[in-house]
């Protein structure tokens, strides 16, 4: 299983990692390290979020273009912030407490992503419709947001812009501890569930067929997905593409579908992506250009070339 | 043993099947034949758990189908269902390796090895075996995915018309098989099919449907005849014994 490709790609993210911890380094070390180590963290965590979300979901939906974002669900996370703060107003959102806060919403994502995407599923034959079905559900959830937030004040306002944007800059620190023990779990349950993950990509029928049990499966893993999106979204803010993109391109290097390898892959390529572009964007562009936007424009590209050959 | 106690399905209010009573016992090829719509393709999934009975019993070996873990019952039988997709790169021989999951749930022993070598060389895929499935032709695929049901070990193996769109060689190719391991493997074998000719050939017993009912179960000598095929395809058919089977001639 450890091939010679797997163990260059996994060096690779390894060098970004110490790149990303020692460049240009001025001035108190430990302060820098500190610093750079807690950003480490939260980008990690974030590439771990994003691929595994967008590969569990494209498995149990058996297509490689939809991914949680691209259905609406950050879109629903970003829902939740607004209506929070719709409803207590910005100084009652901002003092609210983070870890209290987090949880909650990450239990309500998981709720809602079971209530909506279940019966979506029953779809997953049309794909048309399954994607028509995210992308109006998506539409309706930034509909509401933005109604509700043209009712707050302006103040109020800022608080929901500040969570409507992914920032790489500024990680939500009060959250990496808590979000690494979610992620660990996610992480260790996925890759225990890896086997049953390549007999759902076999679709429905035919997983029930070798004896998986797709409700309690379905259910489970949406309830992951939920929580990794998250996870992700509280971290940094809502990165659509991201996960197409890297999910695609870890397909690509691992040519197979078995999710021990795709899995792996994918999370590397997220995190060569991810820490690597920061490092690049924020030492040699001066942060003149967001990671954010420069991964939705790439992944923008992405999505449209595996529209094409999907049609082919 | 399989059987169904008054059985009914409904799909989203529409009754599909009606108070179904039968018993599948004892090996062979069972054909279940009927037109569009009879309900065959439900009986099939409603056996194989695929889809829930609004009414009625299924059991399989005295297991009940709804209470019974999925895991034990992908021990007892297999099911391929209607043509549906591989997402995925899958090479011919992992897929068929999947049909093992329900013995070693992912870490394949030397048994499970063994019992996909058997299915390769049984459906003749020993030559393709590394090819990845998105390349293979309709007929090859097919085979592929009966032989990943036949690894599966299981007594019972359903097919879901297994020969949709297959070329005359590729589905006689396939049926020829499916008899080979119903006659020296002992597995019973049902089968949805719409080539009436076919059952007549290659099935012991024909379970014919119409409205989901069923309208007649017997030997295909019994069930392929004019008055009976009238009543379920609702025109005439004229039959002719043709080197000792019931051959209709439902293209004149």
């Amino acid at each position: 299983m450890l091939d010679r490709k797997m163990i260059l790609t996994a060096i690779t993210a390894i060098g970004v990692i110490v790149l990303f911890m020692t460049v240009n380094i001025r001035g108190n070390w430990q302060f820098a390290m500190e610093l750079r180590s807690m950003r480490l963290l939260a980008l990690l965590q974030v590439a771990i979020a994003v691929s595994l979300s967008t590969l569990v979901f494209q498995t149990i939906t058996s297509n490689r273009i939809l991914t949680p974002s691209l259905m609406g669900m950050d879109a629903l996370y970003i829902l939740l912030q607004t209506t929070l703060v719709f409803a207590l107003g910005g100084l009652g959102y901002a003092t609210l407490d983070p870890i209290v806060k987090f949880s909650t919403e990450t239990i309500v994502m998981a709720g809602l992503a079971c209530l909506l995407f279940l019966p979506l599923l029953r779809f997953t034959n049309a794909l048309v419709l399954m994607l028509l079905g995210g992308v109006v559900l998506g539409v309706m959830f930034r509909s509401l947001s933005s109604f509700l937030s043209r009712l707050i004040d302006p103040n109020d306002f800022a608080v929901v812009q500040g969570v409507s944007y992914a920032d790489f800059n500024t990680v939500n620190a009060d959250l990496i501890f808590p979000c690494l023990i979610l992620i660990v779990f996610a992480a260790l349950f996925c890759w225990r569930a890896r086997h049953i993950l390549d007999v759902i990509l076999l679709g429905k029928p035919t997983a029930i067929g070798l004896g998986v049990n797709w409700r309690i499966y379905s259910v489970a893993l949406l309830v992951l997905v939920g929580i990794l999106v998250a996870v992700s979204t509280a971290l940094v803010g809502p990165v659509t593409l991201l996960g197409l993109l890297v999910v695609a391109l870890g397909r690509e290097l691992a040519k197979t579908s078995k999710h021990s390898h795709t899995m792996i892959y994918s999370c590397l390529v997220s995190i060569i992506l991810l820490v690597g572009g920061q490092t690049i964007l924020s030492h040699l562009f001066a942060n003149a250009l967001p990671l954010g936007v420069l991964i939705e424009f790439v992944g923008g590209i992405t999505f449209i070339f595996i529209l094409f050959r999907w049609r082919q | 043993m399989i059987e169904l106690q008054n059985v009914s399905v409904a799909l989203s209010g529409v009754p599909i099947l009606s108070d179904i009573n039968l018993e599948l016992s004892g090996g062979g090829i069972t054909a279940l034949i009927g037109p569009n719509g009879a309900g065959k393709s439900t009986l099939v999934s409603a056996i194989a758990r695929l889809v829930p009975t609004s009414a009625g019993r299924i059991t399989v070996d005295g297991l009940d189908v709804a209470q019974t873990p999925t895991r034990t019952l992908a021990r007892r039988l297999a099911i391929m269902p209607q043509d549906n997709v591989v997402a995925g790169r899958l090479k011919v021989a992992e897929l068929v390796q999947f049909g093992r999951f329900p013995h070693h749930q992912g870490r394949p022993a030397a048994e499970d090895h063994a019992a996909v070598e058997e299915a390769l060389t049984i459906f003749d895929l020993l030559d393709i075996k590394e090819k990845f499935i998105d390349t293979l032709s309709g007929g090859q695929r097919q085979r592929a995915r009966a032989a990943m049901c036949f690894a599966q070990g299981t007594d019972y193996i359903l097919l879901d018309e297994p020969l949709n769109s297959l070329d005359i060689f590729y589905a006689r190719e396939l049926m020829r098989t499916l008899r080979h391991v119903a006659d020296t493997k002992q597995r019973s074998i049902i089968i949805v099919l719409h080539d009436l000719n076919h059952a007549a050939v290659h099935a012991d017993r024909i379970i014919a449907m119409r409205d989901g009912s069923i309208i007649a179960d017997s030997t295909p000598e019994k069930v392929l005849c004019t008055s009976v095929l009238q009543s379920v395809f609702g025109f005439e058919i004229d039959v002719e014994t043709i080197a000792g089977k019931p051959i209709s001639l439902h293209f004149l």
